[in-house]
């Protein structure tokens, strides 16, 4: 019998390098979720809107898409900041966030799909980039630049979010937020703008992936629907809010995903992340106090 | 002597690292005035927890009435006959103070009767217990219409409807005036004649003394003392647990 | 209101339409009177367990689909009256409804709404894989062109949707003023309280979940017959996910009353919209007003009326 030794190695190595890539893309659910505890759906979106910002700054200034994600940073954090405000005022201080939380961030989702057909159509949109076409050949395996560009990058952001929410004042702030308020508030620590910076930084990080994305693969709207059932699937795999967990579970994910793919066919990977979402869940403590 | 109705054996409860309780033992006897009191964060709500089936207990057995609980969720244990007050009053706020009651009469009184009750059983029924509260005249009215204290009431009527064998009130008294906790006392004392074992949780160490027959004292998790009230307050190891307090 | 004078009060309403329609003479009102009944069905299944029992649904979508994708199916192997079809079609969603619900109900409900989203893509992507019914080509489903008794079939349609809807409504009418009512009311105030007060909630909220899946089932039963074909796109389409959640958060989630209303409005809404603008526009327009509604009027229409009323009478 001769098993296809090689095939098998690359296609775990394409899923480590996929697992970077959906490191970041999770990482802030891993915050928004794992750590404040909102359930933002809607963050595959704001990940899309990334995608599409690069591509239209890229197609119309040449400009590399990575790092079109950065000059962006600052104004998806304070469109985070600005939804998080909203999100505060009508539902978290009324402790409604459970039905119409989710509503209003499943409304965000799909106006911004909506929004994005509307103005640029269902045709694929894809980015130039010089390490895109690329790979790189060690024997036999393969390592697609645009692959590898975006998960180093991608464990670079990595490392300096755990940096920063482990060293900074403000970081390990967001940590605690989550747990203690009245402990915060007595440190002169205000728990909603807290919040809102880590929401902040949750909808940067979306830029950054969306960045990500468009390098991988083309991009349409509706693509952000596949991944909400990946990101919290590596989210509570990780073990919500842990980043270091999340890049772990996200390594797992590809790679599950990249054998699924190569020896089941690409149709199925949606189903993989959906099958680990369950399995985790139900393996969790049973409850209704959850977490 | 009959069985006790209450039998907790070797209980130990741990959050991750975080011991909670360990090694709790103790029995209360159908139709005993238990009082349950100890320091802030000593583990009496955890235990309350534990006993109900919110949380699971690693280690120990609970009996209640002969029956094992281990595996019973904590509706069933409500069926059984124990009933528990929440510490934060948690009323069903989208519903008058009537239906309040009615959620209990409809599933735990009819599940334990094996019946539905009828209309006018209910409509009696929730008559009778926001009267013995006192908020009959706001039985068509909203939680959110409630003062604090009202609200500690519903919830202790709530609690009642569900119509237990053991009653373990968590608190039921804090932030009330003298005149207030005096008719709450009232209230479980009348409910006791009745039959109603109760387990008192409490820092108010008047009601406590005045209410108890018996005293258990738990600090850091632990059983330190159980007795009457007298031998209890005079326990060395007591003293110096409140020693501040 | 006893309900069987509720009952004969809606077939009542529900015969002067059907037959003020048919006075009419125009078809199109049957065609976009369908769509209206069948947003009604999903929107009065979803508040069964979203607005009852506090539980949101986003997989709205593969319920709906899997009813079309039944029918499908079993007209492939032995062509079924479409009654008959509507009830498989409850039975295959209903399982499906209890089979997830059993799994994920356990936990906060927003794990519970998280698995719905991932189980909508789960089961397009295994019915895009499905050839026998199609796969992502899609299935063509013959119809017969007149019905007797009724008339054109488009009209029968109608009548087997107006029918569901009736059904539907009255159905969640009892069960809101039942003790089940009751209790799915105790879970979406207070999970833990209502366990503390002898509420099974597991129990309940699977109850729930089987119903709630069940009617989107029946709502997609006749699909493949209304459009004449069937592929993963037109089933699986986000309009259906996005609106049965608009319409009762619209409406008002507490009672039976709020989809019915949000139905009926953003219904007609939309379907004047798609004629007159674009249908990517009128989606766009759901999607904005839910978004204003939960913001501003979280109670919906409902709600609005009563605090109204109840203002007027603290006076």
């Amino acid at each position: 019998m001769d098993f296809p030794v090689e095939l098998l190695i690359n296609a775990i190595v394409a899923g480590l390098l996929l697992g970077g890539f959906y490191a970041a893309v999770t990482a802030g659910i891993s915050i928004a979720f794992g750590i404040l505890d909102i359930v933002n759906i809607a963050h595959p979106a704001f990940i899309i809107l990334g995608s599409y910002i690069a591509y239209i700054v890229n197609t119309n200034f040449g400009i590399d898409p990575i790092f079109v994600s950065l000059i962006m940073l600052p104004a998806f954090y304070v469109l985070g900041g600005a939804v998080y405000q909203v999100y505060y005022a009508s539902f978290e201080r009324r402790g409604q966030e459970s039905l119409r939380g989710l509503a209003f961030f499943f409304g965000l989702l799909f106006i911004t799909e909506v929004g994005l057909v509307l103005v640029f159509g269902v045709d694929y949109r894809y980015v130039e980039a010089s390490y895109i076409g690329p790979t790189l050949r060690f024997s036999f395996i393969d390592l697609p630049l645009r692959m590898l560009i975006p998960c180093a990058v991608s464990l670079l952001m990595m490392a300096c979010l755990q940096l920063y929410l482990t060293r900074t004042f403000i970081g390990r702030a967001i940590m605690a937020v989550s747990q203690d308020q009245l402990a915060l508030r007595l440190m002169a620590a205000d728990p909603v703008r807290i919040k809102r910076v880590a929401f902040g930084i949750s909808i940067g990080t979306a830029a950054i992936a969306g960045a990500f994305l468009i390098v991988i693969q083309p991009v349409e709207p509706s693509v952000g629907r596949e991944y909400i059932g990946r990101v919290f699937a590596i989210c509570v795999l990780g073990g919500m809010g842990s980043l270091p967990g999340t890049v772990l579970a996200a390594m797992l994910l590809g790679v599950v995903e990249s054998i699924t793919a190569t020896f089941y066919g690409p149709s199925w990977a949606p189903a993989v992340a959906f099958g680990i979402l369950l399995l985790t869940l139900a393996l969790r403590p049973a409850g209704i106090l959850g977490r | 002597m009959s069985a006790p109705l209450l039998e907790v054996e070797d209980l130990g409860k741990r959050f991750g690292g975080f011991v909670a309780l360990e090694g709790i033992g103790l029995s209360v006897s159908s139709g005993e005035r238990v009082g349950l009191i100890g320091p802030n964060g000593s583990g009496k709500s955890t235990l309350v927890n534990c006993l109900c089936g919110t949380l699971r207990n690693e280690t120990g057995t609970v009996k209640f009435d002969g029956i094992e609980l281990d595996g019973y969720s904590a509706h069933e244990r409500t069926r059984l006959g124990m009933a528990r007050s929440f510490q934060l009053p948690r009323p069903f706020f989208s519903m008058t103070l009537a239906d309040n009651l009615r959620i209990p009469l409809l599933y735990a009184v009819a599940a334990r009767r094996g019946s539905h009750l009828t209309a006018a059983e209910i409509e009696v029924r929730c008559a009778e217990l926001l009267g013995l509260v006192g908020l009959s005249a706001k039985s068509r009215r909203w939680p959110r219409d409630l003062t604090q204290v009202e609200m500690r009431k519903l919830e202790l009527a709530r609690t009642m409807a569900a119509e237990p064998k053991l009653l373990i009130a968590d608190e039921a008294m804090a932030g009330l005036s003298h005149s207030e906790i005096d008719d709450i006392l009232a209230l479980l004392v009348k409910l006791n004649e009745r039959g109603v074992t109760i387990v008192l949780i409490e820092h108010i160490m008047r009601a406590v003394m005045h209410f108890s027959q018996r005293l258990i004292v738990l600090v850091s998790g632990r059983k330190i003392a159980d007795g009457s009230p007298q031998e209890v307050i005079q326990d060395p190891e007591v003293v110096r647990a409140y020693v501040g307090e | 209101m006893r309900s069987w004078i509720f009952l004969l009060v809606t077939v009542a309403i529900g015969a002067v339409v059907f037959f003020g329609a048919r006075y009419l003479h125009n078809d199109y009102l049957f065609f976009a009177g369908y769509v209206v009944l069948e947003y009604l069905v999903l929107a009065t299944a979803w508040n069964i367990l979203g607005g009852y029992c506090g539980y949101v649904n986003f997989g709205t979508a593969a319920f709906f689909a899997l009813g079309a994708y039944t029918s499908v199916a079993i007209h492939k192997f032995w062509p079924m009256p479409i009654p008959v079809l509507i009830l498989l079609g409850g039975v295959v969603s209903g399982v499906v409804g209890l089979g997830m619900g059993y799994l994920t109900l356990r936990l906060r409900g927003a794990f519970f709404s998280i698995a719905t989203l991932a189980l909508a893509v789960v089961v397009q992507t295994l019915i895009t894989n499905w050839d026998y019914v199609g796969g992502s080509r899609g299935a063509y489903v013959v119809r017969p062109a007149m019905v007797p008794l009724v008339g054109s079939y488009i009209q029968y349609l109608f009548l087997v949707m107006l029918t569901l809807a009736i059904i539907a409504v009255f159905a969640a009418r009892m069960i809101e003023r039942s003790w089940l009512g009751y209790g799915f009311a105790s879970i979406r105030d207070d999970e833990l309280a209502a366990e503390a007060s002898g509420v099974p909630t597991l129990r309940l909220k699977l109850v729930a979940t089987t119903l709630s899946g069940a009617f989107m089932g029946m709502a997609g039963a006749p699909l493949p017959y209304y459009v004449g074909y069937l592929d993963p796109a037109s089933g699986f389409n986000l309009a259906y996910a996005v609106n049965s959640i608009a319409m009762p958060l619209v409406g008002g989630t507490t009672t039976w009353i709020g989809p019915v209303i949000g139905a009926l409005l953003l219904g007609t809404v939309q379907q004047v919209a798609t004629v007159t603008i674009s249908s990517a526009v009128n989606l766009l327009i759901v999607g904005v007003v839910l978004v204003a509604f939960v913001i501003i009027a979280p109670n919906g229409i409902v709600g609005l009326v009563e605090t109204r009323l109840r203002a007027r009478s603290d006076r």
